[in-house]
């Protein structure tokens, strides 16, 4: 260690790197990064059509890709509040 | 059967230190007693000829024993110090499309055949030069610079590891083992690179050795003798060859070799930055 260092100011740089490739590849992982946009539009649709009839929370709405072998699945999660019911 | 081992040296980035590390790693292993053999995927570029010195003893190439117009025994080139260390290098005249998947998959498996351990040195890039010096293989290194371009790279190649190879497709999950090379460990001490730690967590891939910038790759590859063989005593032939024992399947941990400084070297350290 450069002995100047212990009194200059520690750099910052590695840390906001890490951060920003954190943040991106989370992305990009989510298969393709063409997929994370098709993902978050479908949603956004179910979403809208789900409401029409339930009211739910947006955040108790899961939606997952997933990819083995040839087949890709999407799975559709929706947790309802405990009193819904379609009137 | 065989008990080759085809292990791929690849990093979708350029210029992170592919081919060094190849030579290097493959000499260590020649160096060990293993029958070795290095294989240039980088066909239209190939520069392993230069790092390892063979370059004007290279006749027949990787293409030419794909396309049938030469056998394997005739392109490959003995290295010059150890015996038991081969080289096929690549076509520097034709184009990566020469290679077809079948031609490659039969190369590595008359390799299998003469070799203890065969090291693919991969292209730059995810084209067809990349996804074939990484289809047949069983083990993969990944090298990557502590910079965030490189790793992002990495991860793509790491994607195309458990997707698009021999491996992966018969259901397998490739190893993987990485290897960070132009490190600086005062750089990362003061939070102004990437630490071993921060690769290691982002890309959850092992750590197999780590390689300090050094002078000595460059003079190394100026003579054209892999670092392993040009100074055993510089760190980053000292970080290959701890790579290589862990490779070997020797559970060492990982160290991070530094050039030996005297006292004053050591507080006084000029060093550009």
């Amino acid at each position: 260690m450069n002995i100047l260092s212990l009194f200059g100011k520690r750099g910052q740089s590695a840390s906001v790197a890490k951060n920003r490739l954190q943040i991106l590849l989370a992305h990009e992982r989510a298969a393709d990064g063409s997929d994370a946009v098709l993902i978050s539009n479908l949603r956004e649709d179910i979403l809208a059509v789900v409401a029409k009839r339930i009211a739910i929370d947006p955040d108790s709405v899961r939606l997952e890709m997933d990819r083995s072998g040839d087949v890709t699945t999407l799975g559709i999660d929706i947790e309802l509040p405990p009193t819904a019911r379609a009137s | 059967m065989s008990n080759a081992t085809v292990v791929v040296v690849t990093s979708g980035k350029g210029g992170v230190g592919k081919t060094t590390s190849t030579a290097a790693l493959a000499s260590a292993l020649a160096k060990e007693g293993y029958q070795v053999c290095a294989i240039d995927f980088d066909v239209g570029l190939r520069n392993l000829d230069l790092i390892m010195g063979a370059e004007r003893r290279v006749v027949f190439d990787l293409v030419n024993v794909v396309r049938g117009e030469a056998s394997i025994k005739q392109a490959l080139v003995r290295d010059k110090k150890l015996n038991n260390l081969y080289l096929l290098p690549a076509s520097q005249t034709r184009d990566k499309d020469a290679l077809t998947e079948e031609g490659v998959a039969s190369v590595i498996s008359e390799l299998r055949m003469y070799f203890d351990w065969i090291i693919c040195d991969s292209p730059a890039g995810i084209e067809r030069g990349a996804t074939l010096a990484m289809r047949y293989a069983d083990e993969a290194i990944i090298v990557s610079n502590p910079e965030v371009s490189s790793v992002r790279d990495c991860d793509r190649i790491i994607g195309l590891l458990d997707a698009k190879t021999k491996v992966a497709e018969d259901g397998g999950r490739m190893p993987k083992h990485l290897l960070i090379t132009r490190y600086d460990t005062d750089r990362a001490k003061t939070g102004d690179m990437l630490a071993t730690d921060d690769v290691v967590d982002i890309l959850s891939v092992p750590l197999i050795g780590v390689v300090p910038e050094s002078k000595d790759v460059l003079k190394a590859s100026n003579v054209g003798l892999p670092v392993t063989l040009s100074d055993e005593t510089s760190p980053a032939s000292r970080a290959y060859t701890e790579a290589t024992r862990r490779l070997l399947g020797e559970n060492i941990p990982v160290t991070i070799p530094e050039e030996k400084k005297g006292f004053f070297g050591k507080i006084f350290k000029g060093r550009a930055a």
